[in-house]
């Protein structure tokens, strides 16, 4: 990163709870997003992402820390004040307005001229495909059309950072993924920053620049999707990313022994794997990077089959514990239920993580 | 009827006779419909056949001789020499009742709408304590609740000895500020309760955004809550401003009956002035003033596109 652009530092919030104890939804958070960046706060319900997204928003005051957009320090500024947008989840349109009319609002705000307003209502429907909806209103669209209204009302701001949380959660699948290809698209044309708030890993990973992984208020991981994915920091991050098979091994000279008793050699480990002297470590293997071996380190005997199209999802059972593997729908040799099955992590697939 | 053929058959009733569950018979709706219809409509009725009738030369009731000698009562002064003019007294009584309930209304309306917003944002156990609350009036005889009034803003009532503490003269009673101050304390419940009914389904998210996309306070209670909560507003306006035109207890009790609502003149129509035909004439005014405030308020309301039924 070149440039500071946004800046969250040592970012404190704690709610009180209904049971009179409190919360740290925001324990100590810090990171720098970069301009132009698509960035993503990743992590399940309740670990702080959102509430971070509302102080940026200043939809909700940090107990403590800074914000600094530009140089500026917004954190104490009402949010009327800051030069940033929201898609909301629920996306919040105006049902006694017209679609015209929500994405004008903004704008009037800003007291710019009619003319002018019209101009940009106009672009800003064209950007998300809605060109002719001004004068329907709201509850005559359909959900992702509503989304897309959410989205031309927050970009016809020309925000400084656009912010989206959860904004894709309320539709199908399909819709989804064209969604995400979109947003996408928008983000690349339009050059705002995006901080996007969700807790679908594959969203995470298939639109984010950089992803923060956060965990009870904390950020456990931050960085690009490829890493995230391929060198979890530790097994929270690496179950939580994807599906993992975590296995519990123990150090044993040139490796790690595995339950069942065969060693996996060090030099089977991804290179960046760290190896302590002695003890327990858990080792994490994708699903898609254990293959049939007849000299496989993994023995184990199959439960279940299932087919999903593009690969097959085999669950081995090995000692008291149960490994996932997904092969390849075609051109394998697909193992009978019930059946003894051997199996390899790839070269340099498995690695071990903190846990 | 496909639907039909997925429920087990019971034999004897015919298919398309069943009640599906959760819709009610509409035979359970007679009843109440033929009340209704006699309570209303036979008085209704009465009222407006004998406002054509002649007042019989002597003692109450009515004579059966159809005139129109009591409508033009209202509005026309016959003299002893036979000349006519103009008579405002009737005018200026419904131009009284309409400017007190005006005030009522909109004096209700500014105290309700804070009331009604707050309740509406504690959370759900302490709002529903807080519509109790609001409803408690309801527990007592809005005789003894004006009855009550009036002893608090007697001159030698509480606020009168406290005010003349300060030597400050506190003199309220029997006169038109008494009198709205009874007619706004009665219908102030009346206001909240819809209001609060429509700020409750409210969504402050709507408020968050506004706030987002750069309005300020005002501009977001003027541009995102008061058009949100404008069903409950107009229910408001109607549940007051009506009755409130109607009412005579107040005007009887604080007023001391030295300024008259239209109410108190039908009232003493049929009571000490034994005239029921002229009663019933400006009863039957009243009802259509009130009906086409109905209207318009309905008028309005459907242009807007609100979902408030009122006839």
């Amino acid at each position: 990163m070149s440039e500071k652009y946004l800046e969250i530092r040592n970012i404190v919030k704690v709610f009180p709870t209904p049971e009179g104890g409190e919360v740290r939804a925001l324990d100590d958070v810090s990171l720098d997003i970069a301009a132009g960046e698509f960035f993503i706060l990743l992590g399940p319900s309740g670990c702080g992402k959102t509430t971070l997204l509302r102080s940026i928003a200043g939809l909700e005051y940090p107990d403590s820390g800074e914000i600094i957009l530009l140089g500026d320090r917004i954190d104490d500024k009402p949010p009327y004040e800051r030069p940033v947008n929201t898609v909301f989840q629920s996306y919040a349109l105006f049902p006694h307005m017209t679609v015209g009319e929500n994405i004008a609002f903004g704008l009037e705000m800003e007291k710019i001229e009619k003319d002018v307003v019209a101009k940009r209502v106009t672009e800003a429907l064209e950007q998300v495909k809605l060109s002719g909806y001004e004068n329907r209103l709201p509850s005559q669209l359909s959900g992702g059309q509503q989304q897309r209204v959410a989205l031309a009302r927050a970009l016809a701001k020309k925000p400084k950072v656009l912010l989206l949380d959860e904004p894709l959660s309320a539709l199908d699948l399909k819709l989804r993924r064209g969604m995400q290809v979109e947003l996408k698209r928008l983000q690349r044309e339009t050059g705002i920053t995006f901080v996007f708030v969700t807790h679908d890993q594959e969203e995470a990973m298939s639109m984010g620049d950089r992803i923060a992984v956060f965990s009870q208020g904390k950020i456990v991981q931050l960085d690009t999707p490829v890493n995230v994915y391929r060198r979890p920091i530790n097994a929270y991050v690496a179950d939580f990313i994807g599906e993992t098979n975590l296995i519990e091994g123990t150090v044993v000279s040139g490796g790690i022994s595995l339950p069942g008793g065969s060693v996996l050699p060090t030099s089977e480990l991804a290179e960046d794997s760290f190896l302590p002297v002695s003890g327990q470590v858990t080792v994490a293997i994708r699903p898609e990077d254990l293959v049939l071996a007849s000299d496989g380190l993994i023995s184990g005997t199959v439960r279940d089959v299932i087919f999903t199209g593009d690969s097959v999802r085999v669950y081995v059972t090995v000692g008291d514990i149960e490994v996932i593997a997904s092969l390849a729908s075609y051109g394998t040799q697909i193992p009978a239920q019930g059946t003894s099955v051997k199996l390899n992590p790839e070269h340099r697939a498995a690695r071990t993580v903190a846990s | 009827m496909t639907a039909a053929t997925a429920a087990p058959k019971s034999g004897s009733k015919s298919k398309s006779r069943r009640a599906r569950p959760g819709q009610a018979s509409p035979k359970l709706a007679y009843l109440p419909i033929i009340f209704l219809a006699f309570a209303i409509g036979i008085p209704l009725l009465i009222i407006v056949v004998y406002s054509f009738l002649e007042k019989p030369s002597q003692g109450t009731g009515v004579k059966w001789v159809f005139t129109t000698e009591n409508y033009k009562a209202l509005f026309i002064q016959q003299k002893l020499d036979g000349t006519t003019s103009l008579d405002t007294r009737y005018i200026k009584v419904l131009w009284t009742s309409f400017t007190y309930s005006l005030i009522t209304t909109v004096v209700t309306l500014i105290l309700s709408i804070p009331v009604a917003m707050w309740i509406a944002t504690r959370d759900a156990r302490k709002r529903t304590l807080l519509v109790a609350l609001v409803t408690l009036p309801f527990w007592i005889s809005i005789l003894i609740r004006t009855y009550g009034m009036r002893q608090i803003i007697a001159d030698e009532g509480p606020i009168g000895d406290f005010l003349g503490l300060f030597n400050i003269e506190w003199s309220i009673l029997y006169s038109p500020p008494a009198t709205i101050l009874g007619l706004i304390y009665v219908f102030l419940p009346f206001m909240i309760l819809p209001i609060y009914a429509s700020a409750e389904r409210f969504d402050f998210r709507l408020a968050e955004a506004a706030y987002d996309l750069g309005a300020k306070k005002l501009t977001v209670v003027r541009k995102i809550v008061l058009p949100a909560i404008r069903p409950g507003v107009i229910s408001g306006i109607a549940l007051v401003f009506i009755p409130a035109l109607g009412s005579f207890l107040q005007s009887d009790m604080l007023g001391g009956g030295k300024t008259n609502m239209v109410a108190n003149i039908i009232a003493n129509n049929f009571g000490q002035a034994r005239n029921w035909p002229f009663g019933s004439a400006l009863a039957v005014l009243l009802i259509v003033l009130t009906l086409l405030f109905v209207l318009i308020i309905q008028g309005i309301s459907q242009r807007r596109g609100d979902k408030v039924e009122l006839v």
